[in-house]
Parts: structure tokens; sequence; C-alpha cells
């Protein structure tokens, strides 16, 4: 049998559902088996989910691992998923992180740990499902779905102000979906009316989207903009991020940050372009002032966080920030740079809040004043944290360099002042990212509470060094990666002619 | 041999390796001699090198090796792959050759610390980085070891990370040259997007055809890429961080931040200099800049009592006279006073290092004096020194500095040539100064400094002996030297123009060094004319210079300190108050809502979904009706 026959992406999608389901039905009292099986559903998923990388053919560039059925017939709806260059990597990355991520719980929650991993593996379903989804209502569904885990893992296992956090991260991401569904049902009931075929197959109200006056166009890319500017979030939608990133879990934050974002940006490469090119091409100019805006804004505003966590999330605003620079530009580098650099971002912000999470769980505070000369006590978590620190900032022979210098020279090749200033943005990075390493690791070790810390075990090594080794591997060999992206991006620019 | 040309950067590699991993476990000597031999491996291996091309035809002295695909992206292809050419082995071959004679001191001068893995793992690391950075063949590789080095030299300021001066100039130094690599980023896109290619030979190729000499596009990227080099290269105005990197051991300030990685600049303005001939504005920024700072740097100083400090500006200055140099097209002088620079510039720091060793710590030359009868190998390679940076014949300095100063002449600028000239009065000044205050006079070492007083160990003063042959001799091989270079930097003549003849430039440029000496004889050893009574007389103009014309000050006041409050500002006011306010205060709705929603915190699923249904319900219909009215 073809690999590509194989139904690999429905699999993808009923194992963490199954696993989920054999967690409802285990002893909530057994936290051991408990983990175990969540660990081997998420380590499964991930097995499962690199026959897809082995058998993409990259230069195919039609969508692959096609599955499609009816799902509600009588509104034209379907289960329609498929892969290609633009989602293989988000995959990939999503159930990667989603092992790490239950790894780094192994010993932080305390309390409702079956809810919690069964939040975790519902989560990875939900994920999965937007990436796949060829179909917008199907696509709907998803996205919504990830929300409610979410929801509970911020507002159940999280910080102290996690209820505040929780509803605002649930109310402001559905304030933007709501505003996706009007254009979604728009947009499906338009097409039956003039075609008298009611559907929600992307690929045939694409072909449709065009026919519509320009004004409606305007409309509706603007819902689903708005949508996706929330999640990723973009200036001036990002004030949520800050409260979610810093009362969620560990785990919450590996994920928020290194595949939630992700969907924003995500949404607008697979739904906002392709629906509405003409538009979108319009309207690149001003959504790259909103983008330089987060780059310069969110490393101002990060320099002064007193909690590593803000800092962090507000550094993912500037990333963000980059990435849709990068797609905005319109042209072959930056749309790769941009698509890469949402896997480079998910995988050194992931281990930065993994690092961070591990930090906390020995000394129950994030707050940089409290630390200072931890590289005396903890010398191997320090390196650990000072490479993805590097990559954090964009060092050539880390993979940030090569996503953030693809970005700009898309960017500047797009409009020289926008590469410009963007690349201002690479200034002020090295200054928030090594102020707040220096206060944390260099320095006296002169904080009681400090001078019993112990190093990392090798349960936390394990969880980040597949990070570090990728975070190099890309940093030096990104062919494999930018192989993948390429016939995406050349279908991307095929819009704009 | 060429093709393997990518072993020497193997040998520091595994090095690296090897002492992250196990250099703890290695111990002490094991560690230090296994990062020793990793570099001098890659330098007999450019020794070998050298030979290589040294056996081809002078014209086809120029290999290309690609190695692997780094970054392919539509049309950018950018390639890890390596140029083997004249210019690059003579780095090569000083980079490895002062690397392996500084990683043998750094044995002795660390036995003491407890840290030497993590030190000599950073330090192969720097080697890595320096030699990516001078056998790249393509902008974005050079890019890289050029950040790969500034990563480095940060470890290594701040490598006693427990005091906050280190930590904090090992920052400054990182953003500092941040800020030049603004500039240097910037001239590479404008490169890719002028030429569609990052490659060095296909961007000099075509360089003569699609750029026109003397436009914009030419000035505009050769003056980016000058700014890369202000910053790495430490001249005005981006020279901040360098007198402050002083906090990093000694060894690494030899290295790093006078020997190798500060002449990376100009190193990069002599590999593009088929970039620079097309526009003559920008090379005459370059020498203006450098003159500039070769004269700035050198009044600073003439007052500073810490040793390495005097040190710092006087690298500073002399990288000044190499921007000179290939501002007015002379490259090959330029590399040649790097060279030789590379040499006397590593043995006066790590003379000086020795003092310090000697004296238990200290800096400050006000607490020296009389060293020279205890520290003989010190005294005399240092005097060595002193003599080849001041310009005295047959010294390498007198030769390298006369070249750089008859060219400036030459090229028709007279101004340019003439404050060479003050600066080689001032550099000898200022040099006499510090050798007759640490070296001769009357010991003001304090008691106990005095009794532990030693000479170092040979690990340290072996070293110190080599380099100080070098510095001697290396001048003699001046020519030789240009006609291996020549064939890179053809057709890149330095202008001949008439006027004084060459002798007459000699006498004029050894005059200067003997004024400066015999003034800071009289001054400092006669005690002729007392320093202190200069200094009462003019304070204002000590106070300047001492501080450094109060530059540093300035930054932390116009630039550091605004900035800082407009994070601030930004953080407190506007992100929470502002925007977050008009988030939180879309009012009544979604206070409403998330009262009602904090009731359900129990997290029930089925209410989630009940109000998924709900809402979709709602939102349908409001669909419909829009639907209905568009």
């Amino acid at each position: 049998m073809n690999l590509s026959d194989a139904p690999i992406l429905s699999l993808l999608l009923a194992v963490p559902a199954a696993g989920a389901l054999l967690l409802v039905l285990l002893d909530g009292r057994r936290p051991g088996l408990l983990k175990g099986v969540a660990l081997s559903t998420a380590v499964v998923e991930l097995a499962l989910s690199v026959p897809l990388f082995i058998g993409f053919r990259a230069r195919a560039g039609a969508i692959q691992f096609a599955e499609q059925w009816a799902w509600i017939p009588a509104l034209g709806a379907s289960y329609r998923v498929g892969i290609d260059g633009l989602n293989l990597l988000l995959i990939l990355l999503t159930t990667f992180l989603t092992v790490l991520g239950i790894l780094s719980s192994w010993t932080a929650i305390g309390r409702h740990l079956k809810g919690y991993l069964i939040a975790m593996l519902l989560l990875e379903v939900g994920m999965i499902g937007v990436f796949v989804s060829l179909d917008l209502l199907l696509f709907y569904v998803f996205w919504e779905a990830t929300l409610i885990p979410m929801y509970m893992l911020i507002g159940v296992w999280g910080g102290e102000r996690r209820i505040y956090a929780a509803v605002k991260f649930f109310l402001y991401t559905m304030a933007g979906s709501v505003l996706m569904l009007v254009a979604i049902l728009v947009l499906y009931f338009q097409n039956a009316q003039a075609t008298g075929n009611p559907t929600f197959d992307l690929a045939t109200l694409t072909r449709f989207a065009r026919t519509l006056p320009w004004s409606t166009q305007v409309w509706l890319f603007l819902a689903f903009f708005v949508a996706f500017a929330i999640k990723v979030p973009l200036f001036p939608f990002h004030t949520w991020l800050p409260d979610a990133h810093t009362e969620a879990p560990t785990a919450g934050s590996v994920i928020l940050a290194g595949v939630l974002l992700k969907m924003g940006v995500y949404g607008l490469l697979r739904f906002a372009f392709p629906l509405f090119p003409q538009v979108a091409q319009a309207a690149a100019p001003y959504i790259s002032v909103l983008a330089l805006v987060g780059i310069l804004y969110g490393a101002f505003v990060a320099l002064v966080q007193p909690d590593v966590k803000r800092l962090v999330a507000y550094s993912s605003v500037a990333h963000l920030g980059f990435v849709v620079l990068g797609i905005f530009a319109l042209t072959p580098q930056g749309l790769s740079g941009g698509i890469l650099q949402m896997i480079n971002h998910g995988l050194s912000t992931g281990a930065l809040f993994l690092l961070v999470g591990m930090i906390y769980e020995r000394r129950h505070t994030r707050q940089i004043a409290e630390f200072g000369g931890l590289w005396r006590a903890l010398p191997v978590f320090s390196v650990l944290f000072l490479i993805v620190t590097l990559s954090s900032i964009g060092l050539p022979g880390t993979n940030g360099f090569v996503g953030e210098f693809l970005i700009l020279l898309g960017a500047f090749r797009a409009r020289i002042l926008f590469g410009a200033l963007g690349t201002l943005g690479i200034i002020f990075a090295a200054v928030y990212m090594l102020w707040m390493y220096q206060r944390v690791f260099f320095g006296p070790l002169d904080k009681p509470a400090n001078k019993s810390l112990t190093d990392l075990c090798g349960r936390e090594i394990l969880t980040v060094a597949p990070i570090i080794l990728l975070i190099l591997f890309i940093g030096w060999c990104p062919g494999p990666l930018l192989a993948t992206i390429e016939p995406a991006v050349q279908q991307l620019l095929a819009l704009f002619g | 041999m060429l093709q393997y040309a990518w072993l020497v950067l193997v040998f520091p590699l595994a090095g690296v390796l090897i002492n992250a991993f196990f250099g703890y476990r290695l111990g002490r000597r094991a560690c230090g001699a296994l990062a020793t031999v990793a570099v001098a491996l890659s330098f007999l291996w450019g020794v070998g090198i050298l030979a290589g091309l040294l056996n081809l035809p002078a014209e086809a002295r120029e290999v290309h090796l690609a190695l692997w695909d780094w970054i392919v992206a539509a049309d950018l292809h950018v390639g890890l792959s390596l140029l083997v050419d004249p210019l690059s082995v003579v780095m090569l071959l000083v980079v490895t050759g002062v690397g392996a004679l500084i990683h043998l001191y750094s044995n002795g001068y660390m036995r003491e610390d407890p840290d030497y893995a993590r030190f000599f793992t950073y330090l192969n690391l720097f080697i890595v980085g320096m030699l990516l950075l001078v056998l790249a063949d393509n902008f974005l590789l050079l890019y890289l070891g050029w950040e790969a080095v500034g990563l480095c030299s940060y470890l290594l300021i701040g490598f006693w990370y427990q005091k906050k001066s280190a930590a904090d100039a090992g920052k400054k130094a990182f953003i500092v040259n941040r800020v030049g690599d603004f500039g240097f980023a910037l001239g590479i896109m404008l490169i890719f997007a002028t030429f569609g290619t990052l490659g060095f030979r296909e961007v000099f190729e075509r360089a003569p055809v699609t750029l026109q000499a003397g436009g914009a596009v030419a000035t505009a990227i050769t003056l980016l890429l000058f700014t890369g080099a202000i910053g790495k290269s430490a001249q005005i105005p981006l020279y901040v961080w360098l007198p402050d990197a002083m906090e990093g051991p000694t060894p690494v300030s030899a290295l790093i931040h006078a020997a190798t990685m500060v002449t990376a600049g100009v190193y990069m303005v002599a590999r593009t200099h088929v970039l620079f001939a097309l526009a003559p504005v920008s090379s005459a920024v370059v020498a203006a800049i450098g003159t500039l700072t070769a004269i700035y740097a050198a009044t600073i100083a003439l007052v500073q009592t810490d040793i390495k400090r005097v040190l710092a500006y006087s690298t500073i200055s002399q990288l000044g006279y190499m921007f000179l140099a290939v501002g007015v097209g002379a490259y090959a002088a330029g590399i040649f006073h790097l060279t030789t620079h590379a040499f006397f510039k590593a043995l006066l720091f790590l003379g000086a290092g020795s003092v310090i060793h000697a004296l238990g710590g200290e800096q400050d030359m006000r607490r020296m004096g009389g060293l020279f009868s205890k520290l003989r190998v010190t005294g005399i390679t240092f005097v060595v020194a002193w003599l080849a940076i001041s310009g005295i014949p047959p010294l390498s300095g007198f030769f390298s500095k006369d070249e750089i100063l008859a060219a400036a002449y030459h090229s028709g600028n007279v101004p340019l040539w003439l404050i060479g000239l003050i600066t080689a009065g001032l550099t000898a000044f200022y040099m006499s100064r510090a050798v007759f205050l640490t070296f001769f006079g009357d010991s003001r070492v304090s008691h106990e400094a005095a009794h532990h007083l030693h000479e170092s160990p040979p690990t340290m003063t072996v070293p110190l002996a080599v380099l100080a042959v070098l510095a001697a001799i290396a001048g003699l091989g001046a020519s030789a030297f240009n006609g291996f270079l020549e064939p890179v930097f053809e057709g890149a003549h330095a202008a001949e123009a008439g006027g004084l003849p060459e002798a007459a430039l000699i006498a004029l440029s050894v005059l200067a060094a003997v004024v400066g000496i015999a003034l800071a004889w009289l001054m400092y050893q006669r005690r002729a004319i007392a320093p202190e009574r200069i200094g009462a007389r003019v304070p204002s103009l000590h106070r300047l210079l001492y501080n450094a014309y109060y530059v540093d000050y300035g930054y932390q006041r116009l630039v550091v300190r605004p900035l800082h409050a407009l994070a601030q500002w930004l953080a407190r006011s506007f992100d929470l108050g502002v925007i977050d306010g008009i988030v939180n205060g879309v009012p009544a709705l979604v206070s409403g809502m998330s009262r009602r929603l904090r009731g359900w915190q129990s997290g029930y699923v089925r209410r989630y979904a009940l109000s998924l249904v709900f809402g979709v319900v709602i939102v349908t219909t409001v669909a419909l009706v829009m639907v209905r009215t568009i």
C-alpha cells in the first residue's frame, strides 16, 4: 500500500481522542498509570506523525494524505482533511510539543491530574483538527474545540489570577471567532444562493469568493483577519496573551505559545489569503505596519517586565510580529521565513516556558528580582537556557536566525523601509533577553533560597534536549524544512500573480 | 590538501564538544592541553594550506569549497562554503598562530580558576567562529562567523559573571555590536536585492557591471557594511564597548579584544575592496573615521592609569590606523599592520597579564614600578613590544605603520597623514609612559604584593618569547607579505603622488616616535617635568581625557535612560492603561459575561457545549439577515 493512502490524519485525530477516553475510564487515584497512558498516547501520536514527513512529496505541491467523507450532507459540510507544505510542519510541532508538555507536567500538577491529562489530549485533537481541516465548518468546529480545554488548563490548573486570565482568553478569542463564523456563513449562503450547491469546501468557496463584489470581500477579509489577528496576537489585540501565559501551567504556556498562536497565522495563510487574495494584497502595507509596531512595541514592553513569563509573553508579541511581517511581504523569502519562523518560535518559546516552569517548580516564583547568580547553582540549566535565549534573539547558527533573516530579507525586498524597521527589532530582542538573562543567571548568588537549588534531573534534561538539538539542526541545516515549505510558498505566491 | 581545508574548523570544534561535555572530568591539565593542541593542529593545518596555495600559480590561488547548502529559499541560495585565498590564509594563520600561543598562556594564567573547562570551551568556540568568519565564501556565512565571535566575546568578557561589572560589560559589548550589525544586516539585504546572490565571487564579478561607480547603491552598500565594521572593530561612535571588555580575563583581552576579533572589520573592508573601490565616498568615510578614531583614542590613552585600559584605547587607536590604510586603498598595508599589531598587541596584553598575575591582580600602574629586574622575561618582551608599537626601526610596527602613513600621504590627503603622524607620536608617548611606570623607576608595589612577586611559569613566558621574536622581525617580511596578497587586491592600488621623498616620510615618522618616547622619559623616568603639574594646570582637560570625553555618560543620558523610560511608560501606562483598559472596558457586556462565567468556573463541558450551540444559533441568524441585506 502506498504510504500516502493510509488514513494517517484520521488516526492522528483518533489516537488522542481514544487516549482521553481511556483516561476517563481509569481510576483517578493512580497518577502513575494516568501519566503513563497519557504519555504513551502522545508518543504514539508523535510516531504516527513522522510518516507524514517521510511520505510527503515536497515537489508535488497538491494536497496529500487527503481524506474526504460526507459529514452533514444536508448542509454540504464534509470531513475533508489533507496536508501540504503549509500544515505538515505545524502538525509535527503539535505532536512533538504535546509529548514535551506532558513530560513537563510529571510532578508539577498536584490536583485533578486526570482531568488535566484529558484536557491535554483533547487539546491535541483540536489542534490537529485545525491544521488538517479543508472544510470551513470542520475547521471552525476544531477551532472552537481548542478553546475549551485551554480555558480549563488556565482556569483550573493556573496561577493566582487564573480565572481572570482564563475568562479574558476565552472571551477575547470567542469575540474573534464569532466574526469569523459570520464571515464563513455569509460566504456559505452567498455561494449556495449563487450556485445552488451549498458547501463548506474550501477549494470551491475559494473559486466562488473571487466573484464577490469588492466591498463584500473587504468585509469578509476583515472578519477573518480580526479573528486570526487576535489569536496571533497582532498588536493591538495582544493583551490577553501576557495574562494567559502568566497564569497558565507550564504545559499550557508551551502549547499556547508553541501551537495555538500559530493557528492565527495558519488561518491567515490557509483561509484569508486564498479566499481574498486581492484584499490581502491591498491590506498588506497596513497589516505590516501593525506587525512592525508589534515587533518594536513587544520588545520595549518586554524589557521592563518583572516576571519572566510575562517577559517571554511580550517577546512572543514581537516574534509573531516578525512572522506576520514576513507573510505579508508576499515575497518568496518572506513567506518561507514566516512559515519557518512559526516552527522556530514554537520550539524556542516552548523551550523557554519549559525551562521557566522548571525553575518555578523549585522556587515558586518567576520574579526576575528573586533570582541572580543562578549559573553557580544550576550550570546545566543555565547553559540550556542560554542556548534557547540565543535562539530567541536570532543568533546565526540557531534556528531563529534562519527564519528572521528570510523574513527580513523578504520584507526588505517588498519595501525597504519595512525591512529596515524590522531589522531594528533584532537589536531590541538582544537587549531585553540578555538583560533578563543577566539578572537571572549572572551576578552573585546571594539569595538564600537560591543557594540550595538543585540542577536539572534526567527527565527534565530529556524534556528540553530534543528542542536544543532541533534549534541547532535547523540553524545549520534548514534545508529539509525549507524544502517542505517551498511548494506551499509557490502556491501562495501564485495567488498574487 | 586544499580540499581538506575545512579540517581547520574540525580540530577546535572537537575541542569545544569534548571540553563542554567532559572538560571537568578530564581535569585541569588535560582540558587545557586538549584545547591548546586543537588550535595548534589548526595552525599546522593552516601552514599546510599555505604551502598548498604557494604551489599554485599566483593567479590561481583562489579555491572555493562548497560544503553543503545552508539556506535555500526560491532565488536565495546560500551555501556553507569556504574561500581559501591569500587573504583568508593570512587571517587563518594569524588567528590560529596567535590563538595557539594564547591558549598555551591560558594554561598558566587560569590555573587557579575553578571554571577552567568553561573557559577553554569558550576559547575554542571562539576559534571556530573566527575561522568561519575569515574563511566564509559569502556574506551570510561571514555574518554567521561575525555573530559567533560576538557571542564568544560576550561570554568571555562576562566570564567572571558573578562580578556585576563583568556581566554588564559583556552585555554592553553584545548590544553595541548589534547596533553595528543592524547596518551590516541591511547591507547584506541590499547586496542580495542588487545582485541576486550573496556569494563573494559572484558579487565581486558582477559589481563593476551592476553598480554605477560612485552611485548611490554602491555607496549605500559599502556604508552599511562599514557600520558593521565600526561596531566590531570599535571605531567612533561605537567603540565604547571595548574599554569595558577588559573585564574579561587578560588572555581574552589579548586574543579577542586586541589580536583577532576586533580586526574583523578591517578584514571585511579589505575583503569587499571591490565594492569600496566603486564607492569613493565610502572609502573616504572609512579613512576619515579611522584617522579620527586613531587620534581620539590615543589622547584618552595618555592619561589612563589602568594598564589594561591604556592597551584597550591603544587597540582602538591602532585599529583606526588600519581603517586609514584600507580607506585610502592601501589594503595590503592595512592587513600587514593587522598582522604585526596582532603580534605586538597580543604580546603587550599577555605581558600586562603576566604583571597583573605577578602582583596578585593589581592593574593600576600607580602601584607598580621597578618590575623590570623582578620579571625578566616579561620585562624584556614587553620592551620589544613597546618599541615595536612605537615604530622604532627595524621592529615590525615601524614597517607596517610607515607603510600606512606613506599611503595616506600619497593619497593626496595630507591632513590624514599629518594626524596619523601626530598619533604616532602620541602612541610612542603613552606606551613609553606605561613602560616607565610599570617596569622602571621606583617600586610603588604594595608590601604584600611585593612579597609574592614572582615571574610567571613557562607556559606563560614561552608564548611571550615567541611573540617577541615575531613582533621584532615580522617587519622584514613586508615585501614578501605584500607580494603574496597582491593577487587579492589587484586593481586596487593606492595612488602614487609626488611630494616629499620616501626617506623624508620615514624620517618624520621615526622622529615622531623618538619625540614621544623622549618626552615620556623626561616626564616619567627623569621626572624633569612633573606630569602632575601639567595635569593640575589644565584640570578640566585632564578630567575630560581621563573620563574618555564623557561619551559613556552621554550615551547613558541620551540613549539608554530615555529608551528605558519609554519602555516603562509603554508597559505601565500605555499597555495596561490604554490598550488593556479598552479591552477590559468593552464595558458592561464583557464584565457582565465574565461575572457569569466566573460562576461557571467548575468547568462542566456541557455548559460550554450548550453556550456554543446558543452562540451558533444567534450568529447564524445574524448571518442570514446579513446575507439577505447584502
